[in-house]
C-alpha cells in the first residue's frame, strides 16, 4: 500500500483495520516531505511532536477496537494563518517570525478532535495577500506540476502539498479566491464554504467580512468530510452562523439529474485563455450528459468585482493589521526611542511590499474626504454584485465558470505588476463579496500539462449542491 | 494623477508606516495605477443602493425583531470569565518583545 496516495476514507479504514498505523502514515508523509519539499517549499514549520502524539492517540483507539472519528489518523497540513497552540504561526510574515500562539484556531481544534494528524504549517502569501505565493516572506512555493510555475495563492503551500502527496488534505483560507485559485493551478479540489459556515476564531484576520476557512483535497468527497468536521456555529466567532450542518457525503446519494446550472457570459469574455475556455466548455458538456440543464444567466456587474474587492479588502486589512504595533507580540525594531518610532519602524521592518501597499490603499480609501468616494461606493457595488447572484439563483441551482482565466503562470511573471496579479482573481472574488460557497475541481490540462479548474458556485449554505455536482463530475 | 507625494506621506502617517523614499515613489506609482482602475466604479449609479457591510445580515436573523435583537443567535449572556478563561499572565506576556514579568514594556510615552 502506498501510504502517501490515500484518500481520507482509505487512510482512516487502513488505520481502523490495523493494515497500517497512524504513526506509519505520518512517518510516510514526513519522509515524502523530506524528499520533495526542498524543491517545492510548501511547509514553513513541521510539527512532528504534536503529530506523533496525536497519531499515537489514534493508534491506541484502533488497537482498543474503538470506532475512529471521520479523520482518524489522516495526515493534514494547516495554512500558517491559523493559530496553533505552542506551534509557530507566521502568517507568512517576518513580523510574526517568532510568534507562538497561546491558543488553537477553532477549525484546527475541530480537525484534531475529528482525528486529524497535523503535520505542519503551510506556506502562504504574507497575511494571505497574493495570488502566486511569491509574497511569502520566507520563500516562494513552486507548482509540483512544473517547478518553474507558481502554485497560485494565497494558499499555495496548502494546494501544492496535496498535489505532491505531502498531505492528504489541508486547510486554506479564501478572501478573494485563495483556496480555489491555487487548487485550480495545482490540480486539486478546493472548497470555499459559505461566509459564516466555518468559525474564523484563531484565524489571523485579513479582511473580516470576506475571510473564509476551507479544505484543499484530492477529491470532492474528502472536501465534504472535512467541511462536515469543521463547520457549524462557534460561540467564539459571532459571525459563525447557527445553521444546521448536513451530512454532505450522505447527500451524494441524491441525483444531479435535472439540476439547473447557470452559465454566465461575463465569465467567458476577454482575458480568458483559449485552452481554459475549451476545457471548461467540455466540462459543461459533461455535466449536460449527466442530466443537468444548462441555463444562460447574466451577472452584469461582474466587471466591477475586482475594483470593489480591492477597496473593501484593503480597507478591512488596514484596520486588522493595525494591531501589529511591536508591543504585545511580533517584531519590534531595535533602538527605538518613542512609541511612535516603535510602531513605524517595527511595521516598516516587519511587513513586506504587498502588505504595505494594501495597508496604504485601504487607509487611503478610508481617510477623510475619500471614504464616500471609495469605501462607501464599494459597499454599494457589493450590494449590486450580491443581487446579481440572488437573481441568477432564482433560476438555477448552481453556476459553473472557469476558476481562473489562465493556468499557472511562471514565477516572476506578474511580480512587478500588482494590478495584473489582482486580475488573476477575476472569477473568484465575487463569491467572497457575496458570501456564497464555491468549489474548484480539476477539469483537464493545457497542452503543457498544466491543470485547469472548473468552478461551481452555490446558494448561501448550499454547499451540498456544489459538492454533489463536483462528486458526480469527478466520478463520470 | 490623483494621489500626490503629499498624500502618500499623509496616508503613511495615518497607517503608522515610515517608508523609504524609494518605497514612497513606488507607492505613488502603484496607488495611482490601482485607483485609476478602481475609478470604473463611478460608471455605476448607486444613489439608491444601500451599502453592504457584511454578509451576516442575510441569514440567521429574526425579521420580527428590531436592531441587534435580530441577531439573537450571536448574543450571549455576560459571564464573569467569558467563554474562555483569560490567559495566565505568563502566557499573555510570552510573545512580547519586551516585558518585565508583569507588564508589557514600551519606550517612554510622555516626552519631557
Amino acid at each position: 500500500m502506498d501510504l502517501t496516495s490515500l484518500t481520507i476514507d482509505a487512510a482512516r479504514s487502513a488505520v481502523q483495520e490495523r493494515k497500517t498505523t497512524a504513526l506509519a502514515l505520518a512517518e510516510a508523509h514526513y519522509a515524502r516531505i523530506q524528499k520533495e519539499d526542498g524543491q517545492i517549499g510548501a511547509f514553513l514549520t513541521l510539527s512532528k511532536e504534536r503529530a506523533l502524539e496525536q497519531a499515537d492517540r489514534i493508534d491506541r483507539m484502533a488497537a482498543e477496537g474503538k470506532t475512529l472519528p471521520p479523520l482518524g489518523g489522516v495526515p493534514v497540513g494547516i495554512k500558517d494563518v491559523m493559530s496553533t497552540r505552542g506551534l509557530r504561526t507566521t502568517a507568512g510574515s517576518k513580523i510574526l517570525e517568532k510568534y507562538i500562539p497561546p491558543y488553537d484556531c477553532t477549525a484546527v481544534m475541530r480537525m484534531e478532535a475529528a482525528g486529524a494528524v497535523v503535520l505542519g504549517k503551510m506556506n502562504c502569501d504574507e497575511f494571505a495577500m497574493g495570488s502566486s505565493n511569491e509574497n511569502s516572506a520566507y520563500h516562494p512555493v513552486r507548482n509540483p506540476r512544473d517547478l518553474s510555475r507558481v502554485p497560485g495563492g494565497s494558499s499555495g503551500g496548502s494546494a501544492a502539498a496535496v498535489a505532491a502527496d505531502m498531505a492528504v488534505v489541508t486547510l486554506g483560507s479564501d478572501t478573494g479566491g485563495s483556496i480555489r485559485q491555487p487548487a485550480s493551478f495545482c490540480g486539486v479540489v478546493g472548497l470555499m464554504p459559505t461566509y459564516g459556515r466555518v468559525s474564523r476564531y484563531g484565524l489571523i484576520a485579513f479582511a473580516s467580512s470576506l475571510d473564509h476557512i476551507g479544505p484543499l483535497a484530492k477529491t470532492a468527497k474528502d472536501a465534504a468530510i472535512v467541511l462536515r468536521a469543521i463547520a457549524g456555529r462557534d460561540p467564539m466567532d459571532s459571525t459563525s452562523a447557527d445553521v444546521p450542518v448536513p451530512d454532505y457525503v450522505a447527500e451524494f446519494e441524491k441525483p444531479v439529474r435535472g439540476m439547473k446550472l447557470g452559465v454566465a457570459k461575463e465569465y467567458f469574455g476577454e482575458g480568458l485563455d483559449d485552452e481554459v475556455r475549451h476545457a471548461v466548455e467540455l466540462a459543461i458538456d459533461k455535466l449536460k450528459r449527466l442530466g443537468c440543464e444548462i441555463v444562460p444567466v447574466s451577472l452584469p456587474h461582474t466587471p466591477y468585482a475586482i475594483p470593489t474587492y480591492y477597496i473593501i479588502a484593503t480597507a478591512e486589512a488596514s484596520a486588522n493589521l493595525a494591531r501589529f504595533d511591536g508591543v504585545r507580540y511580533g517584531h519590534r525594531a531595535r533602538g527605538v526611542k518613542t512609541p511612535s518610532e516603535m510602531y513605524r519602524r517595527s511595521r516598516d521592518e516587519g511587513f513586506g511590499a504587498e502588505v504595505k501597499r494594501r495597508i496604504m490603499l485601504g487607509t487611503y480609501a478610508l481617510s477623510a474626504g475619500y471614504y464616500d468616494a471609495y469605501y462607501l461606493k464599494a459597499q454599494k457595488v457589493r450590494t449590486l454584485l450580491t443581487r446579481d447572484f440572488d437573481e441568477a439563483f432564482c433560476k438555477v441551482d448552481a453556476i459553473v465558470t472557469p476558476t481562473s482565466p489562465t493556468a499557472a503562470f511562471r514565477l516572476g511573471e506578474k511580480a512587478n505588476d500588482p494590478l495584473a496579479m489582482y486580475l488573476a482573481d477575476i472569477y473568484t472574488v465575487t463569491a467572497d463579496l457575496a458570501g456564497i460557497p464555491g468549489i474548484s475541481v480539476p477539469c483537464g490540462e493545457t497542452k503543457e500539462k498544466l491543470p485547469i479548474g472548473l468552478q461551481m458556485l452555490g446558494k448561501h449554505f448550499d454547499e451540498s449542491t456544489i459538492l454533489r455536482l463536483a462528486y458526480e463530475y469527478e466520478q463520470a | 494623477m490623483k494621489v500626490t507625494e503629499k498624500d502618500v506621506a499623509h496616508v503613511a502617517d495615518l497607517a503608522n508606516l515610515e517608508l523609504t523614499d524609494e518605497e514612497r515613489m513606488a507607492m505613488l506609482r502603484d496607488l495611482n495605477s490601482i485607483l485609476e482602475y478602481i475609478d470604473r466604479l463611478n460608471e455605476l449609479d448607486t444613489s439608491d443602493v444601500p451599502p453592504m457591510a457584511q454578509v451576516s445580515d442575510r441569514y440567521g436573523v429574526d425579521e420580527s425583531k428590531q436592531g441587534s435583537e435580530r441577531f439573537a443567535y450571536a448574543n450571549r449572556d455576560d459571564i464573569l470569565e467569558g467563554l474562555r478563561k483569560s490567559l495566565p499572565h505568563e502566557e499573555a506576556l510570552a510573545n512580547a518583545p519586551d516585558a518585565d514579568g508583569q507588564f508589557f514594556q514600551v519606550p517612554k510615552v510622555i516626552e519631557r
